[in-house]
């Protein structure tokens, strides 16, 4: 009998994955996965995807107007070596997101990068976009979307200035497959307006963003400018969702998953219960409301609890004509990510529940813990391949008015 | 036809070593823990992340007391549990049991030790 031939395997370069292994090694079966569903041929848009803007926050703070505050901030970075970014309350979260550096790529992507000629987050980027199969990807920053808790409304305004002049300087002009919204100071009403006003119609520039981490009433007549500005460019507004040890409502909760669990949904509740009673979809009716990064799982909670509650009560919402979860159907978007995907039977409720099939947007959120691939929509057993189609790209396509040609290199 | 790969000779890994390579496309990681060599497809159960290819940790524990308190976390010296990087998915290295579920697993590899030398079969 033939003894069998013995193969000779090769070793992969990355035995074990660290913070400095390259992002392209980390994702390469999602290369493959996305290969072998031929995602080349879908347009795919992440929503919402991150980079860590604090690696390059003594970039930023030079974007600062304030002459005074910029040349603080720059000392401050001069001198302090080791010191937290100038200006930014962060979080204690921040520290435990990577579960003590079981997921390194969460605590950073310090891979060699060899191409100067363009920002090294333009790079990172492109490199994740052609491991996903991604061919827009918005770009979210991650520890400044807590700023809407800084207890300086002046300063939420000068780094959101500075951070969204430094993103279109030094990434949306060197691609066009990367997409922004620019991060608005809602706190400071007429400073949000200023920044759609100067904005709209920039390279990359396809929405705008309220991090949703704040006490603020989305309902308040102060804001209706902004909203009537936003809904008169047609872009989308949209609200990003982030935890807070400080909010009192979840000061009790003492494992970081229960604060994520609950932390990343929570101010979407708050914010779109309100957007809702107060009858935005109706005195806005052309606005394109994206609630981001909570999940879905939380909204046919909110589409049950307030078509229940609206019942009885109707006279305290005397805009709506209609019940709150038609409202939350047929006037609200939805990212994907992190899809609560354990209960296939559940999932399938949701999407129905949301209409999915025009009102639901594939994100990744790239390179967070619980980052999502295309492949969780691909692999549906329910959907139709059309609605695959349009909750990876045809529905952003639509709402951004992106153009839907492939363009990825997989 | 499943194959024989030559992986190394059986003295080169130590206690924590592993290996992760591909056998002509398919992926695997072989690992020697507490004596014993073990051999998974570099793919999670979870999202086909590269599971071979994250961080080991002992198995963390919350011990209670006899008044029914926790004060501090533990490691079970017991179990090592392979994690994988891209969502932390923790698998007992030893019997590719997640912890969290015993519905998922990480798929074994089978793997043979012969005239000093591991090979495993794909």
């Amino acid at each position: 009998m033939n003894q069998p031939v013995v193969g000779v395997p090769q070793m992969l370069p990355a035995q074990v994955i660290d913070t400095s292994t390259d992002s392209r090694e980390i994702l390469k079966h999602a290369r493959v996965a996305a290969r072998r569903r031929n995602l080349q041929d879908w347009f795919v848009v992440d929503v919402d995807a991150h980079h860590v803007e604090t690696v390059s926050w003594n970039e930023v703070v030079q974007y600062i107007e304030d002459p005074v505050i910029r040349d603080q901030a720059i000392y401050f970075h001069k001198d302090r070596i080791g010191a937290p970014p100038y200006g930014l309350n962060g979080d204690l979260g921040l520290r435990y997101q990577s579960v003590g550096g079981r997921i390194p790529h969460q605590d950073g992507l310090r891979e060699k990068v060899d191409d100067v000629s363009v920002h090294r987050d333009v790079t990172l980027t492109r490199r994740a976009m052609d491991s996903l199969g991604v061919d827009n990807m918005v770009v979210f920053p991650t520890p400044m979307l807590f700023l809407g808790l800084h207890p300086q409304p002046e300063m939420e305004v000068w780094l959101s200035r500075a951070y969204n002049k430094w993103m279109q300087e030094k990434l949306l002009s060197a691609d066009n497959r990367i997409k922004f919204l620019a991060v608005l100071p809602y706190n400071t009403p007429e400073e949000a307006e200023r920044v759609v006003k100067e904005t709209a119609g920039k390279k990359g520039i396809i929405g705008y963003a309220i991090p949703s981490t704040r006490h603020a009433p989305v309902h308040h007549n102060k804001y209706m400018r902004l909203y009537s500005m936003i809904e008169e460019t047609g872009m989308p507004l949209s609200f990003h969702a982030g935890y807070h040890w400080d909010d009192p409502s979840l000061k009790t909760v003492n494992r970081f998953l229960g604060m994520h669990a609950l932390g990343f949904a929570w101010p979407n509740i708050v914010h779109c219960t309100n957007w809702i009673l107060n009858g935005m979809p109706v005195r806005f009716p052309k606005l394109k409301v994206i609630w981001i990064e909570s999940g879905i799982a939380w909204a046919p909670f909110l589409m049950q609890r307030l078509d229940d509650q609206f019942l009885m009560r109707p006279s305290e919402a005397p805009h709506l004509k209609r019940l709150p979860s038609e409202y939350m159907r047929d006037h609200c978007w939805y990212t994907t990510q992190p899809m609560e995907s354990n209960n296939l039977k559940a999932l399938e409720c949701t999407l129905d529940m949301i209409k999915a099939d025009t009102q639901l947007l594939y994100a990744s959120d790239w390179p967070h813990f619980d980052f999502d691939l295309p492949s969780e929509i691909t692999d549906l057993p329910f959907l139709s391949e059309q609605t695959k189609r349009n909750i990876l790209g045809l529905n952003a396509a639509r709402i951004f008015n992106l153009d839907p040609t492939p363009v990825k290199q997989l | 036809m499943p194959k024989p790969y030559l992986v190394c000779r059986s003295d080169e890994l130590k206690d924590g070593d592993r290996r992760v390579m591909s056998c002509d496309g398919t992926e695997v990681g072989v690992f020697k823990v507490d004596g014993q060599f073990v051999a998974w497809h570099n793919e999670c159960p979870h999202r086909s992340g590269p599971v071979c290819q994250g961080r080991m940790y002992k198995r963390v524990l919350e011990p209670i007391d006899s008044d029914g308190h926790v004060r501090a976390l533990a490691y079970d010296e017991n179990v090592t549990n392979i994690v994988c990087s891209w969502h932390g998915y923790e698998f007992d290295l030893k019997t590719g049991a997640n912890q969290g579920t015993d519905k998922i697993k990480l798929r074994k590899v089978k793997l043979e030790e012969k005239d000093g030398h591991i090979y495993v079969v794909v």
